[in-house]
């Protein structure tokens, strides 16, 4: 506390004792707030936060450029005969693979938040308990939209031209987001379980790592081995990557946005309620 | 429930909270009444910041039970919520935001429109002499106005229990002075403050009752003259003009007074502790008065002689049989607790 820079070494106002005594009196207590309008208002305080800080917006603006650039022209000739002729496979499954990468920073942020003194406060209010969550959850969203985007032009730029049009890519972007938001509870979980930031890391780069690489994101899984076949056609990530793909060309997958949204809610179900436990016994 | 028709705002019955081996709390009793300044007093590590976590919902209790406004602080936790306001050690505000978007923020949390918070956000800012430093992040704030902002969070809506966890720990003198009016001003308006510190003039100063809690228990516990009077009614200090006449008035004032005298590093300076019901049932004034005319009857010449109220220092080192700051290896002790505490929390 007494590291602080101090910007205001000045006299301080003083306390006015009667204006602080008229505020007192004022005993009305408003409703508590809806549960959608706490989320909301801590969705707000994250992306204030990215006011303050816009340097946290680096990895989700020059982290998916330096994935499209790099992927297309290293993987590009060798695989499809082109680097123009392999973005057109590669970059729906590159946009979900860097989304849900950069959904890890989630699992950082909360727990470098939670041992702030703030915290005692927001736990100590009459609110919906899982706001405090979404809210984080909420700015995150905001920053895989900017993440999307970014990716999309750049492909754009390199020679991408979805077949779904507009309509075809929004749908793929909002099945992604929707996806994140819902991988994210087992970022909160470890984020909440783990007592430092680096241990948060390792062990989100454990699962992110073979999670997103043992996919279809890069290359067709037929021709990987029968029982890493077994693994990557069932991964989420395969899902997902093959719904956002085919949204992009112009179809609609339902079979397969249809198991990207089970494996959503299931993340949800599953860590939601975990990362809740911890969040009250914390 | 009984708690709240009988005018208690916190009521606790054998309060434990223990992380691994620590006894964090152990078997904490506590009666506060409503509408006033009720003091936890103790070294850093006596458990003074876990009890109020309890307290405030944060933490839930190992053993023993805490009604708070008659509502149980587990099963009725949200009631609990609605009541009380709670500005920890640490400054309990983001401090990446600024100052009135901490308020409208917590202002939007406690239910207000987004035009009710920010009024009610810049009334307080103004309040507390802050509107200058409104737009900057709370990071930048001095100690004192940190303190300033986390307070004026607490009192967005008027909480009928406040919380101030160590408010004027690492404060200059000044601004803990300025945090002490704010006090003042906020239990004027029936605000229940819960105040713990580790500063004895501290509770001294703000607390009607006072608790002293060492090592997770409650030792004393009493209004302030009730806590100085069970130590002793006060303390008689005297200043002779010739030092070789020491000796002689110690003797007369251990017969006088029946009490231990000590003898100050200065050669001419005597300090004895007037006891209350002492000798012979005098009150504390009686018997000095009688020291003094001893005195004249030995032809001791008294320069100076002051009958004072033990401090609460004394009453501490009498309670506990250590002092609050020499103990070094307590002091490291509690260092010690408080990253268990941190770690287990």
């Amino acid at each position: 506390m007494s590291t602080a820079t101090t910007t205001d070494s000045k006299e301080l106002a003083p306390v006015s004792a009667e204006s602080l005594a008229a505020l007192l009196v004022a005993k009305e207590r408003p409703p508590r707030p809806s549960a959608l309008s706490a989320s909301l208002t801590f969705g707000w305080r994250a992306i204030l936060k990215i006011k303050h800080v816009p340097e946290q917006l680096f990895d989700v603006t020059a982290f998916p450029i330096m994935m499209v650039l790099m992927y297309t022209y290293l993987f590009g000739g060798a695989l499809a005969g082109s680097p123009e002729e392999y973005i057109q496979f590669l970059l729906p499954g590159i946009l979900v693979m860097s989304v849900v990468m950069i959904t890890m920073y989630t699992g950082v942020s909360v727990n470098t938040d939670i041992e702030k003194g703030v915290f005692d406060r927001f736990r100590s209010l009459p609110i919906w308990r899982p706001s405090t969550m979404v809210g984080y959850l909420l700015g995150d969203a905001l920053r895989y939209t900017i993440a999307s985007v970014v990716m999309l032009t750049v492909g754009i730029i390199l020679g991408y031209r979805p077949d779904g049009g507009v309509g075809g890519v929004l749908a793929g972007i909002a099945l992604l987001i929707v996806f994140s938001f819902a991988f994210s509870w087992i970022w909160t979980m470890f984020g909440l379980m783990l007592r430092t930031e680096k241990s948060v890391m390792g062990v989100s780069m454990m699962v992110i790592f073979p999670l997103t690489f043992l996919s279809n994101v890069f290359v067709d899984p037929r021709t990987m081995p029968g029982w890493l076949q077994a693994f990557v056609n069932n991964s989420p990530i395969t899902h997902l990557s093959s719904a956002v793909r085919e949204l992009m060309a112009g179809e609609w997958p339902t079979a397969e946005i249809a198991w990207s949204l089970g494996w959503s809610a299931l993340f949800v179900l599953v860590f939601g309620p975990i990362t809740m436990r911890l969040y009250n016994r914390k | 429930m009984s708690a709240q028709t009988s005018g208690l705002a916190i009521e606790t019955a054998g309060l434990v909270k223990t992380f691994g081996e620590t006894r964090a709390v152990d078997g904490v009793d506590l009666s506060v009444p409503t509408g006033t300044v009720y003091g936890v007093l103790g070294p850093n590590g006596a458990g003074k910041t876990t009890t109020v976590k309890m307290l405030a919902t944060l933490l839930r209790p190992d053993g023993g039970e805490a009604h708070v406004f008659g509502h149980d602080v587990v099963r009725e936790a949200d009631q609990v919520r609605g009541r009380v306001s709670l500005t920890g050690q640490y400054a309990s505000v983001d401090e990446d935001l600024t100052g009135i978007e901490n308020l409208v923020l917590l202002g939007r949390l406690l239910g207000h429109d987004k035009k009710a918070a920010r009024r009610r956000g810049e009334q307080l800012l103004e309040a507390f002499g802050l509107t200058e430093a409104a737009g900057k992040q709370v990071k930048h704030y001095s100690g004192g106005m940190r303190r300033r902002i986390d307070i004026a969070a607490s009192i967005l809506n008027t909480p009928d229990l406040l919380f101030l966890d160590e408010p004027t720990t690492g404060l200059d003198p000044r601004s803990r002075n300025q945090v002490w009016d704010i006090v003042r001003a906020v239990v004027g308006q029936g605000t229940t403050v819960l105040l713990t510190t580790q500063y004895l003039d501290e509770a001294d100063q703000l607390a009607s009752r006072i608790a002293v809690i060492d090592r997770g228990k409650v030792i004393a516990e009493g209004t302030k003259g009730e806590l100085k009077a069970s130590v002793g009614a006060g303390s008689v200090h005297l200043r002779l003009r010739d030092p070789a006449q020491r000796p002689q008035a110690e003797e007369v004032l251990r017969l006088t007074l029946e009490a231990d005298v000590q003898r100050e590093p200065d050669p001419v300076a005597l300090t004895a502790r007037v006891g209350a019901g002492a000798a012979g049932g005098w009150g504390a004034a009686e018997q000095a008065a009688r020291a003094l005319a001893e005195l004249a009857r030995g032809g001791i010449t008294v320069d100076n002689f002051s009958l004072g109220q033990p401090s609460l220092d004394e009453v501490f080192l009498a309670l506990t049989g250590h002092d609050t700051r020499t103990q070094t290896t307590r002091a490291e002790d509690a260092k010690l607790d408080d990253t268990k505490d941190e770690a287990a929390a």
